[in-house]
Protein backbone atom coordinates (compact mmCIF):
# COMPACT_ATOMS: atom_id res chain seq x y z
CA UNK A 1 0.00 0.00 0.00
CA UNK A 2 1.15 3.61 -0.92
CA UNK A 3 1.29 6.19 1.80
CA UNK A 4 -0.81 8.92 -0.55
CA UNK A 5 1.48 11.77 0.47
CA UNK A 6 4.60 9.75 -0.58
CA UNK A 7 2.72 8.99 -3.77
CA UNK A 8 1.70 11.97 -5.03
CA UNK A 9 5.45 13.68 -4.16
CA UNK A 10 7.21 10.32 -6.40
CA UNK A 11 4.54 11.66 -8.89
CA UNK A 12 5.79 15.02 -9.08
CA UNK A 13 9.58 14.15 -8.42
CA UNK A 14 8.80 11.85 -11.91
CA UNK A 15 7.59 15.18 -13.46
CA UNK A 16 10.54 17.26 -12.56
CA UNK A 17 12.55 14.79 -13.68
CA UNK A 18 10.95 14.29 -17.12
CA UNK A 19 11.26 18.10 -18.05
CA UNK A 20 14.72 18.26 -16.76
CA UNK A 21 15.25 15.02 -19.23
CA UNK A 22 13.76 17.37 -22.15
CA UNK A 23 16.49 20.06 -20.87
CA UNK A 24 18.99 17.96 -20.98
CA UNK A 25 18.86 17.40 -24.91
CA UNK A 26 19.81 20.59 -25.59
CA UNK A 27 23.45 20.31 -24.10
CA UNK A 28 26.31 21.74 -26.06
CA UNK A 29 28.51 19.77 -27.87
CA UNK A 30 30.65 18.12 -26.06
CA UNK A 31 34.93 17.16 -26.14
CA UNK A 32 35.34 13.14 -26.38
CA UNK A 33 38.14 11.61 -24.91
CA UNK A 34 38.87 8.16 -24.29
CA UNK A 35 40.75 6.79 -21.65
CA UNK A 36 41.79 3.74 -19.91
CA UNK A 37 42.51 2.42 -16.96
CA UNK A 38 44.83 -1.22 -16.42
CA UNK A 39 47.13 -2.07 -13.54
CA UNK A 40 47.04 1.01 -11.21
CA UNK A 41 47.81 2.96 -14.40
CA UNK A 42 45.98 5.68 -16.66
CA UNK A 43 46.40 5.15 -20.58
CA UNK A 44 47.48 7.78 -21.82
CA UNK A 45 48.57 9.42 -18.17
CA UNK A 46 47.90 12.80 -19.86
CA UNK A 47 44.58 14.17 -21.93
CA UNK A 48 44.04 17.59 -23.01
CA UNK A 49 40.63 19.06 -24.17
CA UNK A 50 39.88 22.79 -25.05
CA UNK A 51 38.81 25.50 -22.64
CA UNK A 52 35.19 26.53 -22.46
CA UNK A 53 33.46 23.82 -23.57
CA UNK A 54 32.01 20.46 -21.93
CA UNK A 55 34.18 17.52 -22.00
CA UNK A 56 32.77 14.03 -21.69
CA UNK A 57 35.38 10.93 -20.99
CA UNK A 58 35.00 7.97 -22.10
CA UNK A 59 36.70 5.63 -19.53
CA UNK A 60 37.13 1.83 -19.95
CA UNK A 61 38.46 -0.15 -17.00
CA UNK A 62 40.62 -3.07 -18.29
CA UNK A 63 41.26 -4.42 -14.68
CA UNK A 64 39.16 -7.00 -12.99
CA UNK A 65 38.39 -4.97 -10.23
CA UNK A 66 36.75 -1.91 -9.49
CA UNK A 67 38.18 1.73 -9.63
CA UNK A 68 36.68 4.77 -8.61
CA UNK A 69 37.50 7.29 -10.86
CA UNK A 70 38.07 10.75 -8.91
CA UNK A 71 39.08 14.51 -9.59
CA UNK A 72 38.39 17.29 -6.80
CA UNK A 73 39.35 19.99 -9.06
CA UNK A 74 36.78 18.60 -11.56
CA UNK A 75 34.64 17.98 -9.03
CA UNK A 76 33.55 14.35 -10.47
CA UNK A 77 33.61 11.03 -8.77
CA UNK A 78 32.05 8.23 -10.04
CA UNK A 79 32.74 4.51 -9.59
CA UNK A 80 33.96 2.06 -12.73
CA UNK A 81 33.36 -1.32 -12.10
CA UNK A 82 35.49 -4.38 -13.27
CA UNK A 83 35.79 -5.07 -16.90
CA UNK A 84 33.15 -2.26 -17.67
CA UNK A 85 33.48 1.07 -19.02
CA UNK A 86 31.89 4.71 -17.79
CA UNK A 87 31.01 7.82 -19.07
CA UNK A 88 31.83 10.85 -17.00
CA UNK A 89 30.96 14.41 -18.10
CA UNK A 90 33.02 17.50 -16.86
CA UNK A 91 31.73 20.79 -17.33
CA UNK A 92 33.14 23.48 -19.05
CA UNK A 93 36.69 24.36 -17.40
CA UNK A 94 39.18 27.65 -17.85
CA UNK A 95 42.54 26.43 -18.68
CA UNK A 96 44.32 24.78 -16.16
CA UNK A 97 45.91 21.41 -15.24
CA UNK A 98 43.57 18.95 -13.26
CA UNK A 99 44.71 15.80 -11.68
CA UNK A 100 42.63 12.78 -11.74
CA UNK A 101 43.42 9.56 -9.86
CA UNK A 102 41.69 6.39 -9.10
CA UNK A 103 40.41 6.72 -5.61
CA UNK A 104 41.20 2.97 -4.17
CA UNK A 105 45.01 3.62 -5.34
CA UNK A 106 45.48 7.30 -4.68
CA UNK A 107 49.53 7.33 -4.42
CA UNK A 108 50.27 5.03 -7.87
CA UNK A 109 47.08 5.64 -10.23
CA UNK A 110 47.13 8.92 -11.34
CA UNK A 111 46.58 11.10 -14.18
CA UNK A 112 45.62 14.47 -15.45
CA UNK A 113 43.91 16.87 -17.87
CA UNK A 114 45.04 19.97 -19.62
CA UNK A 115 42.68 22.24 -20.62
CA UNK A 116 44.18 24.83 -23.39
CA UNK B 1 46.37 -0.18 5.44
CA UNK B 2 46.48 3.68 6.65
CA UNK B 3 45.34 4.01 2.80
CA UNK B 4 42.62 1.40 3.31
CA UNK B 5 41.65 2.96 6.78
CA UNK B 6 41.39 6.54 5.15
CA UNK B 7 38.94 5.37 2.25
CA UNK B 8 36.93 3.66 4.55
CA UNK B 9 36.60 6.36 7.23
CA UNK B 10 36.17 9.37 4.55
CA UNK B 11 32.98 7.02 3.31
CA UNK B 12 31.48 6.13 6.62
CA UNK B 13 32.13 9.44 8.27
CA UNK B 14 29.08 10.84 6.10
CA UNK B 15 26.80 7.79 7.54
CA UNK B 16 27.98 8.43 10.71
CA UNK B 17 27.13 11.73 11.59
CA UNK B 18 24.09 10.90 9.90
CA UNK B 19 23.11 8.72 12.03
CA UNK B 20 24.49 10.64 15.01
CA UNK B 21 21.74 12.86 14.72
CA UNK B 22 19.19 11.07 14.21
CA UNK B 23 19.84 9.19 17.36
CA UNK B 24 19.64 12.36 18.82
CA UNK B 25 16.23 13.31 17.15
CA UNK B 26 14.37 10.16 17.94
CA UNK B 27 16.05 10.02 21.74
CA UNK B 28 12.81 10.44 23.25
CA UNK B 29 10.62 7.50 21.11
CA UNK B 30 10.03 4.10 22.33
CA UNK B 31 11.70 1.24 20.44
CA UNK B 32 13.90 3.50 18.07
CA UNK B 33 17.09 1.26 18.69
CA UNK B 34 14.98 -1.30 16.15
CA UNK B 35 13.60 0.88 13.94
CA UNK B 36 17.58 2.97 13.56
CA UNK B 37 19.44 -0.64 13.71
CA UNK B 38 17.41 -1.56 11.16
CA UNK B 39 17.65 1.09 8.65
CA UNK B 40 21.48 0.45 9.31
CA UNK B 41 20.99 -3.56 8.83
CA UNK B 42 18.60 -2.80 5.65
CA UNK B 43 21.53 -0.02 4.11
CA UNK B 44 24.42 -2.72 4.62
CA UNK B 45 22.16 -4.95 2.81
CA UNK B 46 21.50 -2.69 -0.04
CA UNK B 47 24.99 -1.63 -0.07
CA UNK B 48 26.18 -4.98 -1.40
CA UNK B 49 23.58 -5.27 -3.94
CA UNK B 50 24.54 -2.41 -5.69
CA UNK B 51 28.00 -3.42 -4.93
CA UNK B 52 27.47 -6.31 -6.88
CA UNK B 53 25.22 -4.65 -9.94
CA UNK B 54 27.34 -1.60 -9.78
CA UNK B 55 28.51 -2.48 -13.89
CA UNK B 56 24.90 -2.91 -14.64
CA UNK B 57 23.54 0.33 -12.43
CA UNK B 58 25.92 2.70 -14.14
CA UNK B 59 25.21 1.47 -17.39
CA UNK B 60 21.30 2.51 -17.01
CA UNK B 61 20.31 5.97 -18.29
CA UNK B 62 22.96 6.10 -21.42
CA UNK B 63 25.51 5.63 -18.72
CA UNK B 64 24.75 7.81 -15.91
CA UNK B 65 22.98 5.48 -13.87
CA UNK B 66 25.03 5.79 -11.06
CA UNK B 67 25.00 9.64 -10.81
CA UNK B 68 20.89 9.19 -11.50
CA UNK B 69 20.47 6.58 -8.71
CA UNK B 70 22.56 8.86 -6.37
CA UNK B 71 20.26 11.77 -6.94
CA UNK B 72 16.98 9.02 -6.78
CA UNK B 73 17.72 8.29 -3.26
CA UNK B 74 19.26 11.46 -2.33
CA UNK B 75 15.84 12.91 -3.06
CA UNK B 76 13.80 10.26 -1.08
CA UNK B 77 16.16 10.77 2.29
CA UNK B 78 15.05 14.33 1.32
CA UNK B 79 11.27 13.42 1.61
CA UNK B 80 11.68 11.65 4.96
CA UNK B 81 14.00 14.19 6.22
CA UNK B 82 11.41 17.20 5.55
CA UNK B 83 8.34 14.89 6.41
CA UNK B 84 10.03 14.38 9.77
CA UNK B 85 10.41 18.12 10.34
CA UNK B 86 6.78 19.18 9.57
CA UNK B 87 5.67 15.75 11.40
CA UNK B 88 7.55 17.03 14.43
CA UNK B 89 6.17 20.68 14.08
CA UNK B 90 2.80 18.85 14.76
CA UNK B 91 3.66 16.33 17.28
CA UNK B 92 6.66 17.43 18.95
CA UNK B 93 5.57 18.70 21.89
CA UNK B 94 3.56 15.44 22.64
CA UNK B 95 6.36 13.31 22.56
CA UNK B 96 8.37 15.91 24.31
CA UNK B 97 5.83 16.05 27.30
CA UNK B 98 3.84 13.45 29.09
CA UNK B 99 1.86 12.62 26.36
CA UNK B 100 4.55 10.36 24.88
CA UNK B 101 3.37 6.95 25.95
CA UNK B 102 -0.59 7.91 24.77
CA UNK B 103 -1.40 5.91 22.02
CA UNK B 104 -1.84 8.31 19.10
CA UNK B 105 1.48 9.69 19.80
CA UNK B 106 3.54 6.45 19.61
CA UNK B 107 1.48 4.81 16.35
CA UNK B 108 2.50 8.28 14.62
CA UNK B 109 6.06 8.28 16.57
CA UNK B 110 6.16 4.42 14.75
CA UNK B 111 6.05 6.84 10.96
CA UNK B 112 8.45 9.46 11.94
CA UNK B 113 10.72 7.09 12.90
CA UNK B 114 10.13 4.76 9.53
CA UNK B 115 10.53 8.13 7.57
CA UNK B 116 14.10 8.18 9.53
CA UNK B 117 14.98 4.32 9.46
CA UNK B 118 14.76 5.33 5.72
CA UNK B 119 17.26 8.17 6.11
CA UNK B 120 19.71 6.02 8.11
CA UNK B 121 19.58 2.97 5.49
CA UNK B 122 19.90 5.49 2.38
CA UNK B 123 23.11 6.88 4.04
CA UNK B 124 24.44 3.59 4.51
CA UNK B 125 23.48 2.24 0.96
CA UNK B 126 25.24 5.59 -0.71
CA UNK B 127 28.77 5.21 1.17
CA UNK B 128 28.47 1.77 1.71
CA UNK B 129 28.41 0.31 -1.63
CA UNK B 130 32.10 1.78 -2.32
CA UNK B 131 33.29 0.59 0.77
CA UNK B 132 32.21 -2.61 -0.35
CA UNK B 133 33.42 -2.49 -3.80
CA UNK B 134 37.05 -1.29 -2.16
CA UNK B 135 37.16 -4.16 0.72
CA UNK B 136 35.86 -7.06 -2.46
CA UNK B 137 38.51 -5.58 -5.00
CA UNK B 138 41.01 -6.16 -1.92
CA UNK B 139 40.22 -9.62 -0.93
CA UNK B 140 39.63 -10.92 -4.54
CA UNK B 141 43.01 -9.74 -5.44
CA UNK B 142 44.40 -12.30 -2.64
CA UNK B 143 47.80 -10.40 -1.94
CA UNK B 144 49.96 -10.20 0.91
CA UNK B 145 48.40 -7.11 1.96
CA UNK B 146 45.40 -8.21 1.65
CA UNK B 147 44.76 -8.35 5.36
CA UNK B 148 46.37 -5.16 5.90
CA UNK B 149 43.99 -3.89 3.81
CA UNK B 150 41.02 -5.82 5.76
CA UNK B 151 42.18 -4.56 8.97
CA UNK B 152 42.92 -0.67 7.96
CA UNK B 153 38.91 -0.61 6.18
CA UNK B 154 37.86 -2.33 9.63
CA UNK B 155 39.49 0.52 11.43
CA UNK B 156 37.78 3.10 9.15
CA UNK B 157 34.09 1.38 10.00
CA UNK B 158 35.12 1.75 13.91
CA UNK B 159 36.40 5.11 13.21
CA UNK B 160 33.38 6.04 11.31
CA UNK B 161 30.79 4.65 14.73
CA UNK B 162 33.24 7.23 16.54
CA UNK B 163 32.12 9.65 14.50
CA UNK B 164 28.44 8.80 15.40
CA UNK B 165 28.56 8.42 18.80
CA UNK B 166 30.42 11.95 19.33
CA UNK B 167 27.77 13.27 17.28
CA UNK B 168 25.10 11.75 19.28
CA UNK B 169 26.90 12.51 22.70
CA UNK B 170 27.49 15.72 21.91
CA UNK B 171 23.94 16.63 20.86
CA UNK B 172 22.83 15.18 23.84
CA UNK B 173 24.46 17.63 25.79
CA UNK B 174 22.71 20.48 24.55
CA UNK B 175 19.45 21.66 27.40
CA UNK B 176 16.04 19.58 26.10
CA UNK B 177 14.26 22.81 25.16
CA UNK B 178 17.27 24.18 22.77
CA UNK B 179 17.85 20.26 21.30
CA UNK B 180 14.68 20.13 19.68
CA UNK B 181 15.32 23.55 17.69
CA UNK B 182 18.71 22.55 16.85
CA UNK B 183 17.85 19.46 15.98
CA UNK B 184 15.06 20.59 13.54
CA UNK B 185 17.27 22.99 11.98
CA UNK B 186 20.04 20.35 11.62
CA UNK B 187 17.73 18.30 9.28
CA UNK B 188 16.18 21.08 7.82
CA UNK B 189 19.69 21.87 6.37
CA UNK B 190 20.70 18.50 5.85
CA UNK B 191 17.88 17.88 3.73
CA UNK B 192 18.47 21.26 2.08
CA UNK B 193 22.21 20.05 1.57
CA UNK B 194 21.05 16.32 0.41
CA UNK B 195 18.87 18.46 -2.17
CA UNK B 196 21.59 20.08 -3.88
CA UNK B 197 24.00 17.56 -3.71
CA UNK B 198 21.03 15.39 -5.73
CA UNK B 199 21.20 18.76 -7.86
CA UNK B 200 24.49 18.40 -8.40
CA UNK B 201 24.57 14.83 -9.65
CA UNK B 202 21.69 15.19 -12.11
CA UNK B 203 24.17 18.25 -13.75
CA UNK B 204 26.61 15.29 -14.36
CA UNK B 205 24.58 13.73 -15.43
CA UNK B 206 23.66 16.66 -17.95
CA UNK B 207 20.16 15.79 -16.61
CA UNK B 208 19.88 19.37 -15.48
CA UNK B 209 21.74 21.97 -17.50
CA UNK B 210 19.50 25.49 -16.44
CA UNK B 211 21.48 27.74 -14.15
CA UNK B 212 24.78 25.86 -14.39
CA UNK B 213 26.79 28.20 -13.85
CA UNK B 214 29.46 28.38 -10.86
CA UNK B 215 28.39 31.43 -8.68
CA UNK B 216 31.64 30.99 -6.79
CA UNK B 217 34.86 28.86 -6.07
CA UNK B 218 35.86 29.25 -2.32
CA UNK B 219 38.08 26.64 -2.90
CA UNK B 220 41.05 28.79 -1.80
CA UNK B 221 39.13 29.28 1.43
CA UNK B 222 37.69 25.84 2.48
CA UNK B 223 37.87 22.80 0.12
CA UNK B 224 35.32 20.74 -0.34
CA UNK B 225 36.99 17.38 -0.07
CA UNK B 226 39.05 18.83 3.19
CA UNK B 227 38.75 17.37 6.47
CA UNK B 228 36.10 20.15 7.11
CA UNK B 229 35.15 20.99 3.95
CA UNK B 230 33.55 17.43 3.89
CA UNK B 231 31.91 17.61 7.48
CA UNK B 232 30.02 20.68 6.54
CA UNK B 233 29.54 19.15 3.09
CA UNK B 234 27.18 16.91 4.70
CA UNK B 235 25.87 18.67 7.62
CA UNK B 236 25.17 21.84 6.19
CA UNK B 237 25.59 21.07 1.99
CA UNK B 238 28.73 23.05 1.66
CA UNK B 239 30.64 22.86 -1.56
CA UNK B 240 33.51 25.35 -2.77
CA UNK B 241 31.93 25.39 -6.41
CA UNK B 242 28.25 25.46 -5.69
CA UNK B 243 25.82 26.47 -9.32
CA UNK B 244 23.31 28.54 -9.56
CA UNK B 245 20.70 25.37 -9.73
CA UNK B 246 22.51 23.90 -6.34
CA UNK B 247 22.07 27.24 -4.37
CA UNK B 248 17.98 28.04 -6.01
CA UNK B 249 17.63 23.84 -4.83
CA UNK B 250 19.21 24.44 -1.52
CA UNK B 251 16.90 27.81 -0.71
CA UNK B 252 14.07 25.97 -2.11
CA UNK B 253 13.93 23.09 0.05
CA UNK B 254 14.65 25.37 3.35
CA UNK B 255 11.80 27.58 2.59
CA UNK B 256 9.61 24.60 1.95
CA UNK B 257 10.36 23.14 5.38
CA UNK B 258 9.86 26.50 6.78
CA UNK B 259 6.17 27.07 4.97
CA UNK B 260 5.25 23.09 5.74
CA UNK B 261 5.94 23.45 9.49
CA UNK B 262 4.02 26.52 9.64
CA UNK B 263 0.96 25.76 8.09
CA UNK B 264 0.84 22.23 9.87
CA UNK B 265 2.09 23.01 12.87
CA UNK B 266 -0.02 23.62 15.64
CA UNK B 267 1.68 26.18 18.27
CA UNK B 268 -0.01 24.61 21.49
CA UNK B 269 1.00 27.68 23.69
CA UNK B 270 -1.06 29.88 21.01
CA UNK B 271 -4.23 27.39 20.97
CA UNK B 272 -4.45 28.33 24.97
CA UNK B 273 -7.26 30.98 24.59
CA UNK B 274 -5.54 34.20 25.68
CA UNK B 275 -7.87 35.17 28.74
CA UNK B 276 -8.94 33.45 31.30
Amino acid sequence: MLDPRIFSKTVLLATVVCALTAAGAQAQTATEIQLSYKDKKFDPAEISAPANTPIVIKLKNLDAKAMEFESKTLHVEKVVAGNTDATINVRAQKPGRYEFFDEYNEKVARGALVVK
Amino acid sequence: MLAALIIVFREVFEAGLIIGIVLAVTRTVPGRNQWIGGGVVAGVLAACVVAVFAGAISHLFAGMGQEVFNAAILCIAVVMLTWHNVWMARHGSELAGELRAAGQAVVEGKKSLLALAVVVGVAVLREGSEVVLFLYGVLAASEDSSWSVALGGFLGLALGAAVCLLTYFGLLRIPARALFTTTTVLIALLAAGMAAQAAAFLERANWLTALDNVVWDSGWLLSDSSFAGRALHVLIGYTDQPTAMQLLVYVAILLITFVLMRLVGTPVKAAQPART
